[in-house]
């Protein structure tokens, strides 16, 4: 080795142009890999080879190939899979052999794709010769007697139209111009219904005013999911919290909008803890109350119910609200507490008495 | 070559299209492109080739999706789900999961390449902004690059809201929410989005209109858009590495034909098979775990894909105490509003920005075909880093709760956390990045004054020892030396006392006063000779930087 840079008995440097060292020594300078070595250049630089070795070069070839063949194989595979054994008559059907096609077919559409992606990648850095180039880069502005030529033949243009010296022409040209590109936007108009109040009541409002009408207190709860009435005796252990929404929802004209709106959360909780919003003194039954499930932040159901804390939690964002002082707001980005909604017993159901006393969900413009 | 002629298969067509219209002028011209090379300058493409899986996949899907918020009694082959009430589009995302073979492999690298997608687009942006890419003349291509990642943001939205399942219409909710606290038209959009109330309106015109925007409107508009980049990136030529060779009036690299087009084919190829990979052994977006959507019903860790988690991230931050304002009977949701729109507002108003007002600052209005090393723009660099942490803190506050459940921490104690750590963050982010930019700066000047350390000590004939400098190899010379110093500025006023018109009235004393702090603390990297020795001096900027070069 005739490189002085190194004393005598120096280890060979490495690849990556560090040099194996002496346990205990210090480990080289990082800028060693800047230092000029000898016979620096003499290298052919990474990427495409310029000069080729016909042995080496007739062992990339069959390398590149050896990839080639394992992409046709696997495509074959692919389509082979697809026809005799991922299922008959347009499906797979079932989630065992859905989940088996999916790791055949996709395992050999990726092994075909990589190994094709190997091969030309291993053709380019060992077997092309193309030399790197140099080409050269322009000023991406037009020359100056251009811009001048195309200014006078754009005024001439305009000189020629008539439109700068006829501002009537261009006025009215405008005036005509201005509807037209607003007609669109009116067309527009019938992609939805007007807010109106329909954001500030819920089913519940409904079917209160039908049960009254009557001559019943108040429209009875049902159990999401079941639907099945509610009695006081059936939700009697503190701590128990379920999804309830009012009798009759379901067949309601757009149910799910008015499920979307009218689902409540009713909870137990305990008598002693229960502190009720002034007002509202009556609208528990012995702890048992009821909140809007849909969170005052941007509307995710509150569907967490913590026994220990009484506290209601918003999956989404975090909102927390406590359940016995009027879920009020005790944590996250929420503001306003879930509205309640005032219960009642009779004939040992449970009943809502009225809707909601203010718009549920996230806050709007026009909320107030 | 040799003057063999081409083969007519090629001459042939060639010919009929040349004649037709003088083609060969422009194959003639672009045929041995030269595109300087460098593995950065591949990010970029992984985003342009996951597009095309994206349009490949997403077209195979659109054949059996229905668009439909028709109530359907499911009767697949998953018999879990059998007999339960959904909208037809999510039994048709299950019947392509389940009954069309290949459905499940094609959604799945559908999601996958959306991922891939906004992740490349992301990292392309940040290789494109701290290497100074997006100067002069290529300010265009920065504006339409952040504008994709915007309506990629917005098409992944509406894509995987499209199944209908109990996550995506957690998703819907959200929007919905968001929309109704913009003032004064939130109602108003929100009806006329979703055609009446959530979730289905009155004739269930939702899931119909995302479609139409996701499968034309905004691939549409992407498509141009991404042909639009790829033109002006073609006419411009590419940026190069500071090395050898590559100037503003130079660019050397191999040509597109062959080397290059075989590359990026081969690139093609592996993006593929990536997500293919991902498809095949990945999960992603199960649909059928969490059932059809039902507006009481959530699952707890709901989370958007990774690109909609800075905004879950500001939603889950923002105190909800004393931020809704209520003026004059009209609600106003700071709460909502603030986080919707000022982070992205910040990153993204601030990066299409940014060129401009770096021009406006640094008055450098030349065009630049040399990157930047981040080292030598530490303002531009250490204000990157910054918007990353802020970015990332809140991307990583989009999580919070999974964060406190696998950590086992509070979840509010999470949120109290970030609260703070997206204000603090930044700043620290910041100091740290300018101070290891200044001091890799110094290292330069270091090895272009100096050169390296040989590793050899020489003892002089007094007997002292030192140690020898050898000077750096001729490449990394002109990497280092590729640092463009800061000028000294020019003076305020003339000789006349009469103010330069750039330092004029409040906004020249603005301006100037910006680009002594982007260039006050610059150390200037010369080249020096080797028996210049130890100067110290000579190396140090004229601020407030250390006077020894740390050997």
């Amino acid at each position: 080795m005739s490189d002085n840079k190194h004393t005598a008995g120096s280890p060979e440097p490495r690849e990556d142009g560090g040099t194996g060292r002496v346990v205990g020594t210090p480990s080289p300078a990082k800028g060693e890999s800047l230092l000029a070595k000898d016979g620096e250049g003499a290298k052919p630089p990474a990427g495409p080879a310029t000069e080729l070795d016909e042995k080496s070069a007739k062992n990339a070839e069959r390398v590149v190939a050896a990839f080639f063949v394992l992409a046709f194989a696997a495509s074959v595979g692919f389509i082979a899979y697809y026809i005799g054994w991922s299922g008959r008559n347009g499906g797979m059907h079932g989630v065992v052999r859905a989940r088996e096609s999916n790791l055949w077919l996709g395992g050999t559409l990726a092994l075909a794709m990589l190994a094709m992606a190997f091969g030309v990648t291993i053709w380019v850095r060992r077997l092309m010769t193309s030399k790197p180039i140099i080409q050269e880069r322009h000023e991406m502005a037009s020359p100056a007697d251009t811009r001048a030529a195309f200014e006078a033949d754009f005024l001439e243009g305009a000189e020629d139209s008539g439109i700068t010296k006829r501002p009537l022409l261009r006025r009215t040209l405008l005036l005509a111009a201005a509807p037209l590109g607003l007609a669109p936007l009116v067309l527009l108009r019938d992609l939805g219904p007007l807010p109106e109040k329909r954001l500030r009541s819920t089913f519940w409002g409904e079917a209160v005013k039908k049960a009254k009408a009557e001559g019943k207190q108040g429209v009875r709860l049902v159990v999401d999911g079941t639907n099945a009435p509610l009695k006081v005796s059936d939700f009697n252990s503190p701590g128990g919290m379920i999804t309830v929404l009012p009798e009759g929802i379901e067949e309601a004209p757009e149910a799910a909008n008015e499920i979307a709106k009218a689902v409540t959360i009713l909870i137990n909780v305990p008598a002693e803890q229960f502190k009720p919003v002034k007002g509202r003194e009556n609208w528990h039954v012995n702890g048992v109350v009821a909140y809007s499930k849909i969170c005052t932040h941007v509307g995710c159901p509150a569907a967490l119910y913590e026994q220990t804390t009484h506290h209601i939690l918003c999956p989404c964002h975090q909102s927390t609200f406590d359940a016995t002082d009027g879920a009020k707001v005790v944590f996250g980005p929420a503001h306003r507490p879930l509205p309640q909604l005032p219960l009642g017993v009779e004939d040992g159901y449970l009943i809502a008495t009225d809707d909601f006393p203010e718009p549920i969900g996230p806050s709007f413009w026009e909320r107030g | 070559m040799s003057d063999a002629s081409a083969p007519k298969a090629v001459s042939g067509p060639l010919n009929f299209l040349d004649e037709r219209l003088g083609s060969t002028n422009f194959f003639q011209r672009n045929v041995k492109k030269v595109f300087p090379d460098h593995w950065s300058f591949m990010l970029g493409e992984i985003a342009l080739y996951s597009f095309i899986i994206l349009l490949l996949t997403g077209t195979f899907l659109t054949l059996w999706f229905h668009p439909s918020m028709e109530e359907v009694v499911y009767n697949g082959s998953y018999t879990k789900l059998k007999g339960v009430q959904m909208s037809d589009a999510y039994s048709s995302a299950l019947h392509i999961s389940f009954d069309v073979r290949g459905g499940l492999l094609m959604r799945q690298i559908h999601h996958w390449a959306a991922v891939l997608f906004m992740a490349s687009i992301l990292a392309h942006m940040l290789r494109v902004f701290f290497t100074g890419a997006y100067r002069k003349p290529r300010e265009l291509n920065w504006l339409i690059g952040i504008n994709m990642f915007i309506l990629g943001m917005l098409e992944g939205l509406f894509g995987y809201s499209l199944p209908d399942d109990l996550l995506s219409g957690t998703g819907l909710r959200i929007t919905q929410g968001v929309t109704e606290s913009i003032p004064l038209v939130g109602t108003y959009i929100y009806m006329f989005l979703f055609g009446g109330e959530f979730p289905t309106g009155d004739n269930g015109d939702l899931i119909p209109r995302l479609y139409s925007l996701h499968i034309l409107l905004i691939p549409g508009v992407i498509l141009g858009l991404v042909t639009a980049h790829m033109m002006i990136m073609w006419h411009q030529k590419h940026t190069a590495m500071p090395s050898k060779n590559q100037s503003n009036e130079q660019v050397y690299g191999y040509p597109f034909y062959p080397v290059f087009m075989a590359k990026t084919g081969a690139y093609f190829l592996f993006t593929f098979g990536v997500v293919a990979l991902l498809g095949a052994f990945a999960q992603i977006n199960p649909i059928w775990l969490f059932g059809p959507y039902d507006p009481g019903a959530i699952s707890s860790g709901s989370q958007p894909d990774w690109y909609m988690g800075v905004l879950e991230g500001a939603l889950r931050l923002m105190p909800g105490q004393g931020t809704e304002w209520v003026i004059a009977g009209h609600t106003i949701s700071m709460n909502v509003l603030i986080p919707a729109l000022v982070p992205l507002g910040i990153v993204f108003g601030g990066a299409m920005a940014w060129p401009f007002i770096e021009q406006w600052i640094t008055g450098d209005k030349r065009r630049h075909d040399i990157n930047d090393r981040p080292r030598n723009a530490p303002v531009r660099t250490s204000i990157g880093i910054a918007a990353v942490t802020f970015y990332g803190l809140l991307w990583l506050a989009g999580a919070n709760d999974v964060l406190a459940d696998k950590f086992h921490v509070s979840l509010f104690g999470t949120t109290w956390f970030f609260r703070f750590a997206i204000f603090i963050g930044p700043v620290i982010a910041y100091i740290i990045t300018k101070r290891i930019c200044l001091g890799l700066q110094r290292k330069d000047a270091a090895i272009a004054g100096h050169g390296v350390e040989a590793g050899i000590i020489v003892m002089a004939p007094d007997g002292g020892f030192s140690e020898k400098h050898e000077p750096a190899r001729e490449e990394e010379l002109i990497k280092i030396l590729s640092k463009e110093n800061a000028r000294p500025e020019a003076p305020a006023t003339d000789a006349n006392g009469i103010p330069a018109p750039s330092q004029k009235g409040p906004m020249g004393h603005l301006r100037s006063r910006l680009q002594r702090a982007m260039t006050f603390d610059d150390i200037p990297v010369e080249e020096h000779g080797e028996e210049h020795g130890h100067d110290d001096d000579h190396a140090v900027g004229s601020g407030s930087g250390p006077k020894q070069l740390g050997h």
